[in-house]
């Protein structure tokens, strides 16, 4: 590759082969590292292209005044008129933050349960066919989740719910938060759901870091006396926590894009914030969903891309924050 | 503290200590058999409820008619969708699959800090809410030239990248050292090696990532609705014009009022799960012989 060139009529054939094998090599360098660039350019280019859209809704109301309202009324808007801003996003926001908070509330015991459960407790050869089987409900795609969560899952919560509301209904505080009346299509319901959907990204990513536990320390414990729950409490679980919070994160990341199965079980409610979690709403992600295709008003689309915009950016800093423990754990068993 | 271990080997608190631990130890481990249970009775729920109201309206005609014009009468079919989604995760395919080899090939093979760099960003990108995808591909390409599967494709081309970029360089990490110092020591350049030894070593575990990406592009719905736009009523094969897809046809005709659609709507839903079904217990079952010739 190197070698000192000779003159050009003492050049071997092997010389010569030797060459062209080097521009070749360079040539299939730059192509593979042009491929991981665009990765590079695919990320940068969002942001920079989602920004292009929005701004022409941002120069015209202001920065802030998208994240100062929590009332979105594209009907109300005019080519001229820059005040008040009708595309408060605050409560796709709120949506977004709560329907996934509902979601991880449920889904991160339940995936440590069934991690724990698939790595120490099940017999040896039912673990690989669980872990597939858990891992069966990631494949089931987004708007099947949304069909059946308005078919089968809200006629099997509405009982549910509606005990709840009823037994809360006279205590201070709790009965707004869990007000009725429930029409189905809510906040809870689209928490449920995706709940379900990141249940095996949370469940495959716990199991990967309690089967880092070290074996020697708990046979140790076992040899102690401890009973396997003992075992798991106080050998798995605590050297854990770190992982199944990035875990956590890395769960919620996916929740807070989640878009057709939210969209169809949340009510597209855009009017503001409903207290109650039984209420309609909607999320950054839904109501992209729901009005892009039909933005017509004036900045209507652009607004949209407000939402897209800001959703993009809570997206990044979740996803790297749980990269970032993720990647420190693994560091650390490394 | 209340059941340390220790507490039960001072004498007299012995007897009750490990009956009480005893039975924490069976309550828990039924705890975590019953939230197991109740997980994949989930799983059987939605496969099963969906199974059961797509078998109602899933015919032959299904795959081979489109809708009727009218959303109310029975019959007619996702075929249009059917073969949208072909189209659209195809192309998204074609294109996906050797840009996502060749960047795995620069993190694994040569590796530095800007290979560092994309691996990080590769992580991030499979971390982007769809949407988002869809809303950037509007925004450099349908702003331009309009709604069509060809967007569709871009769309979902980059929901595949990073799943295929993440599962080849895994595959490649495997390939053992031994086999690219052998090629070295013959003489054969870096490029040659990767494309000759080293790849091919690796492509069942590479194929196996890459139906998974597959479907999950097939399920893709969000990133589609602002690219591909979809054409419930008629088939559309050109690339350039606005296209169905199967995830686009079940979201429209599911949220219409309309029994006949509902009905329709199901039995896409089951076409599609099956169709997913079928491409990830496939490449399981690629991926698990890999792992078994392995070891």
């Amino acid at each position: 590759m190197s070698t000192p060139t000779t003159a050009p009529d003492a050049e071997t054939l092997a010389d010569r082969l030797r060459h062209r094998g080097a521009n070749a090599d360079a040539a299939f360098r730059v192509v593979v590292f042009g491929a991981a660039g665009l990765v590079l350019l695919a990320l940068l280019g969002m942001v920079v292209f989602v920004l292009v859209q929005a701004w022409p809704a941002i120069s015209h109301y202001g920065f802030f005044s998208f994240v100062s309202s929590d009332r979105w009324a594209p009907s109300d808007a005019t080519p001229t008129a820059t005040h008040p801003n009708p595309y408060g996003i605050v409560q796709f926001i709120y949506g977004t933050a709560i329907t996934s908070l509902i979601g991880m509330v449920i889904a991160v015991p339940v995936s440590i349960a069934v991690a724990l459960f698939i790595t120490d407790v099940a017999i040896p050869w039912l673990r690989r066919p669980l872990s597939y089987l858990v891992d069966l409900l990631a494949a089931i795609p987004s708007v099947v989740y949304g069909f059946w969560g308005i078919f089968a899952l809200i006629p099997a919560l509405s009982p549910i719910v509606n005990h709840i509301a009823s037994a809360l209904a006279g205590v201070p505080g709790l009965n707004v938060v869990f007000g009725g009346p429930f029409f189905g299509v809510s906040y809870f319901t689209a928490g449920v759901v995706l709940a379900i959907m990141v249940l095996p990204i949370v469940t495959a990513l716990c199991r990967e870091v309690f089967a880092t536990a070290p074996v020697d320390e708990k046979e140790a414990a076992l040899a102690l006396g401890m009973t396997r729950w003992e075992m798991l409490r106080t050998a798995v679980l605590p050297r854990s926590l770190s992982g199944i919070w990035g875990a956590a994160i890395l769960g919620l990341g996916r929740a807070l894009g989640e878009t057709i199965a939210v969209t169809m079980v949340i009510g597209n409610s855009v009017l503001g914030i409903n207290h109650s979690i039984f209420s309609e709403g909607a999320t950054m992600a839904s109501v992209i969903a729901n009005e892009f295709t039909e933005a017509t008003e004036p900045f209507h689309r652009s607004s949209l891309f407000v939402v897209a915009f800001w959703l993009l950016i809570i997206a990044l800093i979740v996803n790297i924050a749980g990269k970032l423990v993720i990647r420190r754990i693994r560091g650390d068993l490394a | 503290m209340a059941t340390s271990p220790l507490r039960s080997l001072q004498p007299g608190s012995e007897d009750r200590g490990i009956a009480r631990r005893r039975v924490t130890n069976r309550a828990m481990t039924v705890l975590l058999a019953v939230v197991m249970a109740i997980t994949l009775a989930v799983l059987a729920w939605v496969l099963i409820y969906v199974a059961d109201q797509g078998l109602k309206a899933l015919s032959p005609q299904f795959l081979t008619q489109t809708p009727p014009g009218n959303p109310a009468l029975t019959g007619g079919g996702f075929a249009n969708g059917i073969v949208g989604s072909l189209i659209i995760v195809g192309i998204a395919t074609v294109i996906s699959v050797p840009i996502g080899i060749a960047a795995a090939v620069a993190l694994v093979e040569y590796g530095g800090r800007f290979a560092d760099t994309v691996s990080f960003a590769t992580d991030v990108l499979v971390g982007i809410p769809s949407i988002v995808t869809g809303a950037f591909i509007y925004a450099i390409w349908v702003t331009r030239f309009g709604y069509s599967g060809l967007a569709g494709s871009f769309a979902l081309a980059l929901v595949m990248l990073p799943l295929v970029i993440r599962a080849s360089a895994e595959m490649l990490r495997l390939v053992p050292d031994v086999l690219r110092e052998a090629s070295a020591a013959l003489g054969v350049t870096r490029a040659r090696t990767t494309l000759s030894v080293v790849l091919p070593s690796a492509t069942a575990g590479i194929t196996t990532g890459v139906m998974l990406a597959v479907a999950r592009a097939m399920g893709e719905t969000a990133p589609l609705l602002l690219t591909a736009l979809g054409d419930d009523e008629f088939m559309q094969t050109h690339p350039t014009a606005p296209m169905s897809t199967l995830s686009l046809q079940i979201f429209d005709n599911a949220v219409t009022g309309f029994k006949a659609s509902q009905g329709r709507a199901w039995a896409g839903a089951l076409t599609l799960i099956l169709i997913v079904l079928i491409l990830t217990i496939a490449a399981r079952i690629i991926g698990r012989r890999v792992s078994s010739a392995r070891s």
